[in-house]
């Protein structure tokens, strides 16, 4: 027991250590756990023989990863992008594989050896790319879009590779595996249920899983997760969501098809469900965790020795795949008509192998595609190009975007910014006026809340809605957050809008905070915790109803409405002396004695500025137009 | 010899500003403009709860005021018309001590949709533009400021499309600069029927 804890205070030590410090460098976290890796691996020698052990366990990363993927996809966006996901993706992944299988026969390696190693280079780091561009705000620009939809086809593509790659085993290496025994290598898959079966029955047995995936994801989710949801807690809603994909995995498993198939077509039939972004936010810290661990454990299993004996070739190698992909990624977009500083983004930003190329590696030394040794140096080709991209990201600020922009600035002056979305957190009586309001003029929003219910009802309304707990910072990311312009916050927990608006302000200063406050106590804490626009929740509607007694009571209507006006004019022209002298009371009784004299003191003046009446001449309520006084006229009579 | 400059107040109202093609470009030109304190009245008060001491408070520190508006039946756009209503009070504007607008200068900046020939007698408007606006030329008169002949744009529906708005725009900046820079003769522009900014006489080299 003790040893599987030192072993995991070293992997945890190494990731604490290493990750902030490569994001720092502006490296990029999936560099600072392969240099973790590296640095207790073959440097330190903490780590070492139960690697590849730990390494099965952290492919559950990729798993996990592919089912937030297959999430992300909502069919409808899935079909917008088909032409550039189809025609830039499908090309750029034919032609890389086709031209790097072509190099490799021409070096005389054995076709579905070369066809294995073309498969790999085709891919790019999706973790690398995106974390950039969400960095640097270049994802929605044209080069940073279509960067994303190859992305998303090589990701989607991952899944027919895995299925290909054991039908290129080398008779030769299979035998070899089997004389070391078999029993090291067969990893996870003694429980097959369908090892023994004839073609067609597996065939069968194979569409049966899947359909019972589809159907059942779309039609048993859904109660399942109410239920768990209307329990109110989270760590079950957790457990849930493990259950699921774990359970996924393993039915994959026991038709011997990927899991990480399975798991992102349950992304894709949930894509669309109400609680999408709430198994994302739940699953993240997993993915995140399992992924890092994956990629210490390449870091971790990069041999030394075989670097020292191979360094030019793992050098020339990597530039040179790097080379062949941004040319042929460069003449993609020409066609594509990327234009501009686009289209080297483009170009440099997909340049680089991927972390699915570990996982290729992996699976074809698995099924004797690729020798060890072999998949030894191209682990460090692969690891090495990813070390490389941080570089061109920089060439590409500092040398092509300078160049661009100067140019640029002189052909498209106008382009119209696209309008931030907007996160309404709560749904109740009052948040689904303004999201209405808001949807009705044509502005995006997402919409968040807890109560199950209440996200269903909004759902059969159209709208759409997300089940989850606004306080949670990783549903507020899933939500998008970090490109929204506005967040709503109409939730009936005071105390989670004082957690919203403390964090939202300290971790997403850019975003513009709306609050309903329950009333003016709640409404000062809120201001002194940063909230931007605060609406005390029944001020107006009270003010109105005000007016429209008025109006019962005989008060001519217009008279009413100049009456409110001024009754507003005054709260709003004190609101800041009462606000700091709140402030200034202490922090048990903010309502000190001052304050309620100051209130004393508003309330006399609402009701002088009430009874005024029009023949006092400049009164506070009445500016709608004073008459001159009777005799005024005698001054013109010269 | 240096002349003093004039501070310039100018008043914009449009409440249709999406569909604006002239005035909002003259608006943002003159926003630009040193010496020009370019207020948009719709959007300062879209409840039409207009702060009358803080407006009065803009009419003295301002030398010229200049009213910006499409012309809408003859007239201001309903905002400027209540502006005029509360701001110009009896004892402030007009009246025995209302004399804080004494010897400032207004001038109106239209558009107007029809053809100048149809401002004229014989038109379908009956009367010239000038004679339309009498009503804020007596404003002017009765608060004891200069009125000056109107500044204005006909045909403007179509200006755009007949490529007439960049001659105007380029006019309007330069009318603005000589009344900043206190270039133009107001005893001429008093007096004409309309300002005609390529009358070589009107505005005066800076010496």
């Amino acid at each position: 027991m003790t040893g599987y804890f030192l072993q995991a205070f070293v992997y945890l030590i190494a990731a604490v250590l290493a990750v902030p410090l490569a994001k720092r460098l502006g490296l990029g976290s999936v560099l600072g756990y392969l240099i973790a890796g590296v640095i207790i691996g073959p440097v330190i020698g903490l780590v070492g023989a139960e690697t590849a052990t730990i390494q099965h366990f952290a492919e559950f990363g990729v798993v996990m990863m592919l089912f937030v993927v297959g999430l992300e996809l909502e069919p409808r966006m899935l079909w917008n992008m088909r032409h550039k996901l189809i025609g830039l993706g499908g090309l750029q992944v034919g032609i890389t594989t086709l031209v790097v299988m072509l190099a490799c026969l021409a070096f005389g390696l054995q076709w579905s050896f070369a066809l294995a190693v073309g498969l790999i280079f085709s891919l790019s780091s999706t973790a690398i790319v995106l974390q950039t561009f969400n960095e640097k705000g270049l994802g929605k620009t044209d080069g940073g879009r279509s960067s994303f939809s190859v992305l998303l086809f090589q990701d989607i593509a991952v899944i027919p590779m895995l299925a290909l790659i054991p039908l290129l085993a080398l008779p030769e290496l299979v035998a070899l595996s089997e004389k070391l025994g078999a029993a090291a290598a067969e990893h996870g898959d003694s429980l097959n249920l369908v090892a023994h079966l004839p073609g067609w029955a597996y065939a069968i047995v194979v569409v049966v899983a899947i359909v019972a995936l589809v159907v059942g994801g779309h039609y048993l989710s859904r109660p399942l997760f109410r239920y768990v949801a209307s329990s109110g807690l989270r760590e079950i809603f957790t457990a849930a969501t493990l259950m699921l994909v774990i359970g996924i995995a393993a039915l994959m498993g026991l038709v011997g098809l990927s899991p990480a198939l399975g798991a992102f077509l349950a992304g894709v039939v949930l894509a669309n469900s109400e609680f999408r972004h709430e198994l994302e936010s739940t699953i993240e810290p997993f993915k995140g965790l399992l992924l890092g661990l994956f990629f210490i454990t390449v870091g971790a299993g990069v041999d030394f020795g075989v670097l020292q004996l191979h360094w030019g070739k793992v050098i020339a190698m990597a530039l040179a795949i790097m080379l062949i992909k941004a040319a042929i990624l460069f003449v993609l977009a020409i066609i594509f008509k990327i234009k501009n500083s686009d289209r080297w983004l483009f170009a440099l930003s997909l340049a680089q192998a991927g972390e699915f190329g570990f996982v290729l590696l992996n699976y074809t030394v698995q099924n004797h595609v690729i020798p060890h040794d072999l998949s030894q140096i191209l682990s460090l080709v692969v690891a090495f190009s990813m070390f490389l991209t941080p570089s061109l990201f920089i060439l590409y600020d500092k040398v092509i975007l300078p160049r661009y922009e100067r140019s640029e600035n002189h052909q498209e002056p106008d382009e119209i910014d696209e309008k931030g979305t907007v996160i309404v957190a709560g749904i109740g009586r009052f948040g689904q006026i303004i999201n209405r309001f808001l949807v009705a003029n044509g502005i995006k929003t997402v919409v968040l809340d807890h109560q199950a219910g209440q996200v269903e009802l909004m759902r059969k309304i159209n709208i759409k809605s997300y089940f989850g707990d606004a306080t949670q910072p990783d549903l507020l990311h899933t939500a998008g957050i970090e490109e929204a312009k506005l967040m709503v916050v109409t939730i009936d927990d005071k105390e989670k809008v004082r957690d919203i608006v403390k964090y939202v302000k300290h971790a997403h200063p850019h975003v513009r905070l709306m609050v309903r406050a329950f009333d003016r106590g709640h409404a000062y804490e809120l201001r002194s915790l940063g909230a931007d626009h605060i609406i005390t929740e029944a001020y107006y509607s009270a003010l109105e109803m005000g007016g429209r007694a008025l109006n019962e009571l005989g008060f001519h209507p217009f008279k009413s409405e100049q009456l409110k006006a001024a009754f507003d004019q005054i709260e709003k022209d004190n609101k800041e002396k009462l606000y700091q002298t709140w402030l200034a009371g202490n922090e048990d009784n903010r309502f000190s004695n001052d304050y309620r004299e100051l209130f004393l003191q508003l309330e006399e003046l609402l009701g002088k500025a009430m009874s005024k009446d029009r023949s006092d001449g400049h009164s506070l309520t009445e500016r709608g137009w004073t008459p001159p006084p009777k005799n005024y006229q005698d001054d013109f009579k010269q | 010899m240096l002349k003093q400059k004039n501070k310039v107040l100018l008043l914009f109202a449009h409440p249709s500003q999406d569909r604006s093609e002239i005035n909002m470009p003259m608006f943002k030109l003159a926003s630009k403009i040193d010496g020009v304190t370019a207020i948009d009245l719709y959007r300062e008060y879209p409840t039409f709860r207009i702060d009358v001491d803080k407006e009065q408070q803009r009419l003295l520190a301002h030398d010229i005021v200049i009213m910006q508006f499409p012309l809408y039946w003859y007239s201001t756009p309903a905002l400027l018309k209540e502006w005029q209503d509360l701001v110009l009070e009896y004892g402030f504007a007009y009246g025995h001590e209302g004399t804080m607008l004494h010897g400032k200068t207004l001038l109106c900046a239209i558009t107007a949709g029809g053809a100048e020939a149809a401002y004229r007698k014989e038109g379908y408007n009956h009367f010239t533009i000038r004679e339309l606006l009498h009503p804020l030329e007596q404003t002017a008169s009765l608060t004891g400021m200069r009125y000056l002949a109107p500044f204005t744009l006909f045909s403007s529906r179509t200006a755009a499309e007949e490529h007439r708005d960049k001659k105007h725009l380029e006019d309007w900046t330069q009318l603005l600069k000589a009344l900043v820079n206190n270039q133009l003769d107001f005893e001429l522009a008093a007096g004409l029927a309309k300002l005609d900014v390529q009358n070589t006489d009107l505005i005066k080299e800076l010496l």
